[in-house]
């Protein structure tokens, strides 16, 4: 079949609004956008870059609180969009263009089958019988791979798994044979070693069918698999656009090489002090969530003094959990947890003063983790007056000297309250807030997963300064491996419970590996166009489908 | 299943529990009488002998909870002992009266529930238009009106300006039921205003609540136009609220239904309570007590094991 | 067709156009249904239906100027951050702050506003209006107007002191069992459950019934009664709080329970509790309305609202909306404080629903 290449979707000088409650203000300011039939564009920025605003805008859809600006032109195969009736931009919708969400999970109606919610589409446009319907959903399932094709979607939504839901999802898209699908950050929400899978499953099928797309992340390495072109936003406005292999050997903005560099930070491994006794040393922990589901396995690992340990693992391999145990929070079943080799009480509510000072958490959520009801100067201020009896202008100048040290201008931030600051402003709060306490030990949980990628090195740099500065040693909890090379002495893979390995990083890194660590290590996205199909073809294709569904 | 089993016959044993506990309540309450029953009864002026005499006649010599037990006992069967003030049974002037109340509380409930919920989903359907927010409006006034204050409105212009109802609700023997209807039609109406108002809110405050679900946006991104997006996407997950929301309601119904017999003269089990609680006959104060928290009690249990039935999570387990 | 016929339909479609013509969508459409809402019931139901309608709008239309005004003198006397939000409000509430205004004057200045004492009789029974009497005599002969004036310092006095006893034993039980979790909180959660599973009507009278109709009994019955809302409000708000990694923070930095709650907690918690205050407000007011309507709250001669309905309501039968006035009072604030509670939790929930 000869490919037809022409114009599907021509976007031009695309504006849309978003209200914040007292006014309307521009969140896309002016982006051209246009696809081609058969084409993958993949559409990459940070958060607040308006990527899903646009997704949305191409199906005609503005979403609740947002508006499209008058003189926008959205053109679908030679339909204006902006100036159809809403009845026609619906009958676009499922039928020649489909949409799938960041949360499958949240995103099929709990209420009904899966399969249900597939043919709903089919049947609404009356292009298919709900037999044959069905029997297309079960086609199209075998071809993404989802495990006993014939009964899955005969299942309720909850009884799937994130992975095989995201699948169902690609599928159920597919069901009209649509010309264009819009993918909203389809694996953001996925582990590693699920999201391989998708990423296969919907290069796959989006090839088959030659349908163009539109594919939504803030992930680089994601997108050099899935896209034929990228497109860089920021802040609402394109930045620069280029076929893929274009955008990664030759980037010409500043501002996207700045992206291209990200993870360039990597400090010199240290090694561990000798003739002292580890700062903490967790030794054979059990811990279990009343109910009594056990999450902790015989746990056991030691930190060092001046030290970076890191605990890698996907959700619900209990590195949050060790965490909980260390700082008293959840006491542990069996096992204990040393402080310079003196043992800690097990729960937070026995351990002295000094013991609660000494052990300080960053979190991964600044938007939870300080007070927005109160000022900055209190956030960091009581800790010091909590425990070294602060007060007044020794108080003040303390405060002013934690701003200095976290890199924030002081008279600027001390008055004002967190909900003013951005999120990297935030983290560096959480920080000082930590850092007040004159801590021996930090843990880290997580602290630059919610952040931009150049704001989340900022916050490396500066936690990599303050260890050397103050030898604290740190904890960091983290999924991204990245990060792990670049701030890692240390590291613990943990494992549904369990640690399966642990050593020094430059050892981590080398193989032979414990087969877990492999399918972690080979499973993050590489900057490299070919790297899943090489992957792949490494693993051999039939695999995939089962790597994660164990 | 097994689930589900389990779930609903906890819920059970719990509200059995509270139904104990609320006898207790009612029945110790009594006993916090400075003084004691027969010397309340009789009033101060009350000879030594006179008391000791009621003392023994309604068996008060016997220790609190051996009555207490005696009471619930009697209770279970229908039997709550005797009216200080008439000495009748209290079975006898109560169970009539109880009749006509829930006759009346079904009458407002039958037009009242499909009506609210309707406008309710209508009202969802359409928010934030000026239909929505007249309907705003409307329903807070009503629900923010003494019951007594919407009677006596309806009394005004339906039967006194109008005369097309009867202002006094009287019942007698051998009445048709298109007679009961009309005669009942005014108590029933000032319930409906009020639970009709409850209702509509909190339905909408339901599906509105489910409208910022992803799988509602993702039914709209398929192409579902409006009705279709609220009738096969929306409602079928806010059962459990709306179950709720009519459970709330007739219990709200139960206790309204106070007032609005006292508005409008209408023989049920309200207006015996008020009676008994001026007269300070415990027997039936009591025993109305009891009978209202169970029937509350017993709409809420409903209510929690609607929603429980309702959710396909617990449904179709893992 | 009278003169007041056609002057009333020309005078709304002027102004009808007059809003087409500007773009005013919203006073259009009010204005042109308006118009065809009195055209069709005009049609029905003659000159006198019109009027009736015509009046109902005009009163209408002044309830929206007087908020309206008062919105703007608000916004003016208010300090900036409190003077923007309330510009966001919607005539709904700034007519329920206005309503709350005149009852305050009302209950606070009533000797002086009231021409004649509460329980002194100036007239026969159920005297007619006169220039001496706004609103006519009461059933013994009392001044209709002064007693619904200081009705408004003894209705809502009492049910402002039973809502806040309710609610100062609710919100710190609420606070207590959310910070410290664990049996405490299970313990208050099911005892909750017991007391809010008897109607709240019928547990008002058996309390009195048996402790007999006095104001202190009156306030007790109600906080025990209400009490149990506000906690598991309280705790639902708190329970929210709790979670937040800032007080995982404050825990593990050694805090003790009164920081918690007093720092921590309750900055995060006052807008829904404050709406929830005045919620609470209406549901007793209501309630404590019912238990004089039926005899059992404020005692006679002292003016109160619900009496004064029990005590006038023969006057209905004859066509007279005198029992109607001091119902109507009640509804009043009742309605104005729910318009009120209605715009904050509408902020507070930050509904983006457009």
């Amino acid at each position: 079949m000869a490919q037809d290449k022409s114009v599907l979707l021509d976007i031009k000088d695309l504006r849309i609004d978003g209200y914040t409650g007292e006014e309307w203000v521009p969140i896309i300011k002016g982006v051209d956008l246009r696809l081609h039939r058969g084409e993958v564009m993949g559409l990459i920025g940070e958060s607040g870059a308006g990527k899903s605003t646009i997704g949305a805008a191409a199906m005609g859809y503005a979403r609740d609180g947002t508006r499209i600006v008058e003189g926008s032109s959205i053109e679908f195969d030679g339909m204006e969009l902006t100036t159809a009736t809403e009845g026609e931009r619906r009958a676009l919708r499922g039928s020649r263009i489909a949409y799938v969400a960041q949360s499958a999970a949240a995103s099929f109606n709990p209420a009904h089958k899966i399969i249900d919610q597939h043919t709903e589409a089919p049947l609404h446009y009356r292009i298919q019988s709900r037999v044959a319907a069905q029997e297309d959903a079960m086609d199209l399932y075998q071809r993404l791979r989802l495990p006993d094709p014939d009964q899955i979607g005969f299942r309720y939504p909850h009884q799937v798994s994130g992975g095989q839901l995201q699948r169902a999802m690609t599928a159920m898209a597919m069901a009209c044979r649509p010309d264009l699908i819009i993918f909203d950050e389809p694996t953001t929400a996925l582990d590693v070693t699920t999201q391989i899978e998708v990423l296969a499953a919907i290069r796959d099928i989006v090839d088959q069918f030659n349908t163009a797309a539109i594919y939504i992340t803030h992930d680089l390495a994601v997108v050099a698999q899935m896209a034929d072109t990228i497109k860089v936003l920021l802040k609402g406005e394109e930045v620069e656009q280029a076929s893929t292999e274009d955008m990664l050997e030759n980037p010409q903005e500043d501002y996207t090489k700045s992206l291209w560099a990200v993870r360039s930070f990597k400090r010199t491994q240290k090694r561990r002090p000798t003739g002292e006794p580890p700062v903490i040393s967790v030794q054979n922990v059990d811990a279990a969530y009343t109910g009594g589901i056990k999450v902790l396995d015989d746990v056991s690992f030691d930190i060092h003094r001046g030290m970076t340990v890191a605990v890698v693992g996907e959700s619900g391999s209990g590195k949050s959990t060790t965490a909980r145990v260390i700082t008293g929070l959840l006491p542990p079943t069996s096992g204990q947890v040393l402080f310079r080799g003196e043992p800690l009480p097990p729960s937070y509510l026995n351990r002295s003063k000094d013991q609660l000072r000494q052990t300080q958490m960053i979190y991964q959520m600044a938007d939870t983790a300080l007070n927005p009801k109160v000022r900055i100067s209190e956030i960091i201020g009581r800790p010091a007056q909590f425990y070294s009896g602060l007060s007044g202008t020794a108080l003040k100048h303390r405060v002013d000297e934690l701003l200095d040290l976290i890199e924030l201008e002081p008279s600027q931030y001390y008055d004002r309250y967190p909900p003013e600051l951005s999120g990297g402003q935030k983290q560096r709060i959480g920080i000082a807030r930590a850092l007040a306490a004159e801590p021996t030990f930090i843990i880290c949980d997580e602290v630059t997963s919610a952040l931009d990628q150049l704001v989340a090195e900022g916050i490396l740099k500066l936690l990599d300064r303050l260890q050397s500065e103050l030898d604290l040693a740190y904890m960091f909890i983290t999924h991204d491996l990245a990060t792990v090379r670049s701030i890692a002495d240390e590291v613990v893979v943990m494992q549904n419970g369990k640690v399966v390995e642990q050593g020094p990083k430059d050892e981590m890194f080398k193989p032979p590996h414990h087969p877990y660590t492999d399918l972690l290590l080979s499973s993050v996205p590489e900057m490299d166009p070919n790297w899943l199909t090489d992957l792949l073809e490494e693993r051999g294709v039939d695999n995939i489908g089962e790597a994660a569904d164990v | 299943m097994g689930d589900i089993v389990n779930l609903v016959l906890k819920r059970l044993g719990f509200g059995l529990i509270t139904l104990l506990v609320i006898s207790v309540i009612i029945f110790f309450m009594v006993e916090l009488l400075p003084g004691d029953i027969a010397q309340a009864v009789l009033g101060q002026g009350a000879t030594e002998e006179n008391v000791a005499a009621l003392r023994e006649q309604m068996g008060l010599n016997n220790p609190a909870f051996v009555r207490y037990f005696e009471w619930l006992g009697g209770a279970v069967v229908g039997d709550f002992g005797t009216s200080i003030v008439s000495g009748e049974r209290v079975s006898t002037i109560i169970t009539e009266r109880f009749i006509n109340t829930l006759f009346l509380a079904a009458y407002a409930a039958v037009i009242a529930v499909p009506f609210a919920i309707t406008l309710g989903v209508v009202v969802a359907l359409l928010r934030n238009t000026l239909f929505d927010r007249v309907a705003n409006v409307l329903t807070l006034t009503s629900i923010s009106s003494p019951e007594f204050f919407l009677g006596y409105i309806l009394i005004l212009f339906f039967a006194v300006k109008w005369q097309m109802f009867p202002a006094i609700s009287s019942l007698s023997d051998g009445m048709s039921f298109a007679e009961l209807l009309d005669r009942t039609f005014l108590p029933a109406l000032t319930l409906v205003l009020v639970v009709t108002a409850h209702m509509m809110r909190m339905t909408r405050a339901a599906i509105i609540n489910l409208l910022a679900s992803p799988y509602i946006e993702m039914a709209r991104l398929k192409g579902a136009p409006p009705w279709k997006v609220i009738v096969k996407h929306a409602l079928p997950n806010a059962w459990a609220p709306i179950i709720n929301v009519i459970a709330l309601n007739l219990a709200y119904l139960i206790t309204g239904v106070v007032l609005v017999e006292v508005v409008f003269v209408y023989p049920g089990i309200g207006q015996a309570l008020v009676d008994a609680v001026s007269k300070r006959d415990f027997p039936i104060v009591q025993a109305c007590c009891l009978i209202f928290a169970a029937t509350f009690i017993l709409l809420n249990l409903a209510a929690d094991v609607g929603a429980i039935l309702t959710n396909p999570r617990l449904r179709h387990p893992k | 067709m009278s003169q007041f016929v056609i002057l009333y339909f020309a005078a709304l479609i002027v102004a009808s156009c007059l809003a087409a013509y500007y773009k005013k969508q919203g006073p259009f459409m009010t204005l042109f249904s308006l118009t065809l809402i009195s055209f069709v019931l005009g049609i029905v139901g003659g000159a006198g239906t019109l009027r009736l309608v015509a009046t109902f709008a005009a009163v209408l239309a002044f309830a929206a100027g007087v908020s309206y005004a008062f919105r703007e003198f608000l916004v003016v006397i208010a300090p900036t951050k409190l003077g923007k939000e309330l510009k966001t409000a919607p005539l709904t509430a700034s007519f329920g702050m206005f309503v709350i205004f005149t009852y305050g004057i009302a209950a606070i200045f009533a000797p002086w506003i009231a021409p004649h004492g509460e329980s002194e009789v100036i007239a026969s029974a159920f005297a007619p209006a006169d220039e001496n009497m706004l609103l006519g005599a009461d059933q013994l002969g009392r001044d209709m107007f002064s007693r619904i004036i200081y009705g408004a310092r003894n209705s809502v006095g009492l049910a402002l002191s039973a809502t806040i006893a309710a609610f100062a034993i609710g919100a710190i039980a609420g606070l207590l069992a959310a910070t410290k979790g664990g049996w405490f909180d299970q313990f208050m959660g099911r005892f909750a459950d017991v007391i809010m599973s008897i109607p709240s009507l019928i547990f008002a009278l058996l309390m009195l019934s048996i402790f007999g109709p006095h104001v202190y009994v009156i306030i007790i019955a109600v906080a025990i009664i209400y009490a149990p809302r506000v906690f598991r409000l309280t705790r639902a708000v708190a329970g929210n709080v709790v979670v937040m990694d800032y007080i995982e923070a404050a825990k593990l930095r050694g805090e003790g329970t009164g920081y918690l709650i007093r720092r921590e907690i309750l900055p995060n918690s006052t807008a829904p509790l404050i709406a929830e205050f005045g919620l609470e407000f209406c549901f007793v007011f209501l309630l404590v309305a019912g238990l004089s309507f039926l005899g059992l709250g404020i005692q006679p001669p002292t003016a109160d609202w619900g009496s004064m309905v029990r005590e006038n309501a023969t006057l209905i039968s004859f066509g007279d909306y005198t029992p109607l006035i001091p119902a109507g009072a009640i509804a009043l604030l009742t309605v104005a404080v729910n318009f009120v509670v209605d715009w904050m939790l509408f902020r507070s929930s930050g509904l983006k629903e457009q």
